[in-house]
């Protein structure tokens, strides 16, 4: 059997791979956007948070497969064609940012008033306010919430299989049918639990960096 | 005359809160404005602070108008301004809003570094020297969830003075501390006095503001009824209103 899964190896690391980039492109984009959208969110301006909020509700009352499909399969029929990476990415981290929006936002509006007022008196910009004084504290205060997408983005990024893209679980479904046998999907979601097990603690340790104040 | 204010009026929607308030600051003096729940004394605090716009008046801070009457006009200071009279006054505020993600060193440097760019040794100089007159030099690196509510105080207070400001306000100073830590934080204040400072108190202690103030300014429901030095003050209530809200 340990014969069977090493030769199964070259696929599942190929796909793994794929697998991971997904994942983390998605993630190092998503997030910066996500903070941009939740200060369109807040944004005092009608047009921005209303635009916002429009776009934060298309992309959380609809599935991400849909997206995948409408990006990769239903622009091309206007005219608007990306290849499999790219278009999976789009919608990916349109997604996530809307998602990483409305936790940013939670957390913003969680930071006490006083916060923004003493940062003025003490003659602290508006921008040099948000970097210095919110951001911190709200990074903290999201961090639960963060981990929670960052382990559902691991296994989200399943759904790359929908537009033929060889990640894990396609490696494993493969393998599956071809050997006729279970082991491959055992393995995939061995993996996934690795992957899974591996940021869980990741996210951890950053929270208990982070428990210096309360 | 280290702050003067003329004329100001301010209020929510249809609610006003001040109405026509004039008053000054010397430099050296302790002034303390006392008056009931509402009156509006915390709302001053925030117009001078540039916190609240006022709707109406004059605002003068060492030299410079934080807004000012123009024609029947009111005209703001711009940000060039602001930044000149931000390093002017300090506040701290009733809850002290410290920043929790920050030592205490980092609190009282922040404003220096980030918001005048003043060297990180300098500011660090500076806030030593403040947590030594504050008495509070073993707690540098504590966060502020460490402290007690006074040393919070005195914390906030010592961010506020990082700048040299000419003016200091704080209210309800008293409002959170202990019984004994009242003549603690009086003889800061007085402190700050004898270094040139105009401190502003918002209270609703009297025995406070008897013991602290030079002089004394009585509000109610957004007008000034009575402003007199301590003495004078104490030692001629005929006013019914004050006489109230006194014993
Ligand atoms: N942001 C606001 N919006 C609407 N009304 C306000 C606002 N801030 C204050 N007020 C009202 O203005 C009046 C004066 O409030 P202020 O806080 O200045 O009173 P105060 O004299 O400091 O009272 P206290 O002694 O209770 O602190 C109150 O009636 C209050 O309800
Ligand atoms: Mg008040």
């Amino acid at each position: 059997m340990f014969g069977y899964i090493y030769t199964l190896l070259p696929a599942m690391i190929d796909g793994l791979i794929t697998t991971l980039k997904v994942f983390f492109i998605t993630l190092i984009l998503s997030i910066p956007l996500g903070i941009l959208v939740s200060i369109g969110r807040l944004s005092k301006i009608k047009l921005i948070s209303k635009t916002t909020e429009l776009y934060i509700w298309v992309m959380r009352g609809t599935p991400l497969m849909l997206q995948i499909v409408f990006v990769f399969f239903g622009l091309p029929i206007i005219g608007i064609t990306f290849d499999r990476f790219t278009a999976v990415l789009i919608a990916f981290i349109l997604n996530y940012a809307a998602y990483f929006g409305e936790i940013f936002r939670g957390g913003m509006e969680s930071i006490d008033k006083g916060q923004y007022e003493a940062a003025k008196v003490l003659g602290l910009t508006p921008y040099k306010t948000f970097i210095r004084i919110i951001l911190p504290q709200m990074f903290k205060m999201v961090l639960p919430s963060i981990a929670n997408e960052v382990i559902t983005l691991v296994k989200d990024t399943s759904l790359v299989y929908i537009v033929g893209i060889g990640e894990l679980l396609r490696a494993g479904k493969i393998a599956s049918n071809r050997d006729v046998s279970l082991i491959p999907l055992a393995m995939v979601g061995i993996i996934y639990l690795l992957l899974t097990a591996i940021f869980t603690g990741i996210f951890n340790k950053t929270e208990r960096r982070y428990s210096y104040y309360e | 005359m280290v702050l003067q204010v003329d004329g100001l009026n301010k209020s929510f929607g249809d609610k006003a809160v001040l109405k026509d308030v004039s008053f000054q600051l010397n430099t050296g003096e302790i002034l303390a404005i006392i008056g009931p729940s509402g009156a509006g004394k915390t709302t001053i605090l925030r117009c001078i602070n540039g916190l609240e716009k006022s709707d109406k008046g004059t605002i003068k801070i060492d030299g410079a108008y934080l807004c000012r009457d123009h024609n029947n006009k009111i005209t703001y200071a711009t940000s060039e301004e602001m930044k000149f009279i931000r390093k002017r006054i300090g506040l701290v505020f009733q809850n002290y809003n410290l920043f929790p993600h920050m030592s205490v060193m980092e609190n009282i440097i922040e404003a220096p570094i980030n918001a005048f760019g003043i060297p990180k040794v300098e500011a660090e100089d500076k806030a030593l020297e403040l947590l030594n007159i504050m008495g509070l030099t073993d707690k540098r690196d504590s966060y502020p969830f460490e402290l007690s509510g006074g040393q919070k105080q005195r914390v906030a207070i010592a961010r506020a003075c990082a700048l040299n400001p000419k003016i200091m306000c704080l209210d309800e100073p008293t409002s959170a501390l202990d019984p004994e830590l009242r003549e603690g934080i009086a003889n800061i204040i007085e402190d700050l006095a004898k270094d040139n400072m105009g401190v502003l108190i918002i209270t609703h202690d009297m025995a406070f503001a008897e013991r602290v103030a030079h002089k004394i300014i009585f509000m109610e429901d957004g007008k000034i009824i009575k402003e007199d030095s301590k003495d004078d003050f104490f030692n001629n209530l005929k006013d019914e209103r004050i006489k109230r809200f006194i014993t």
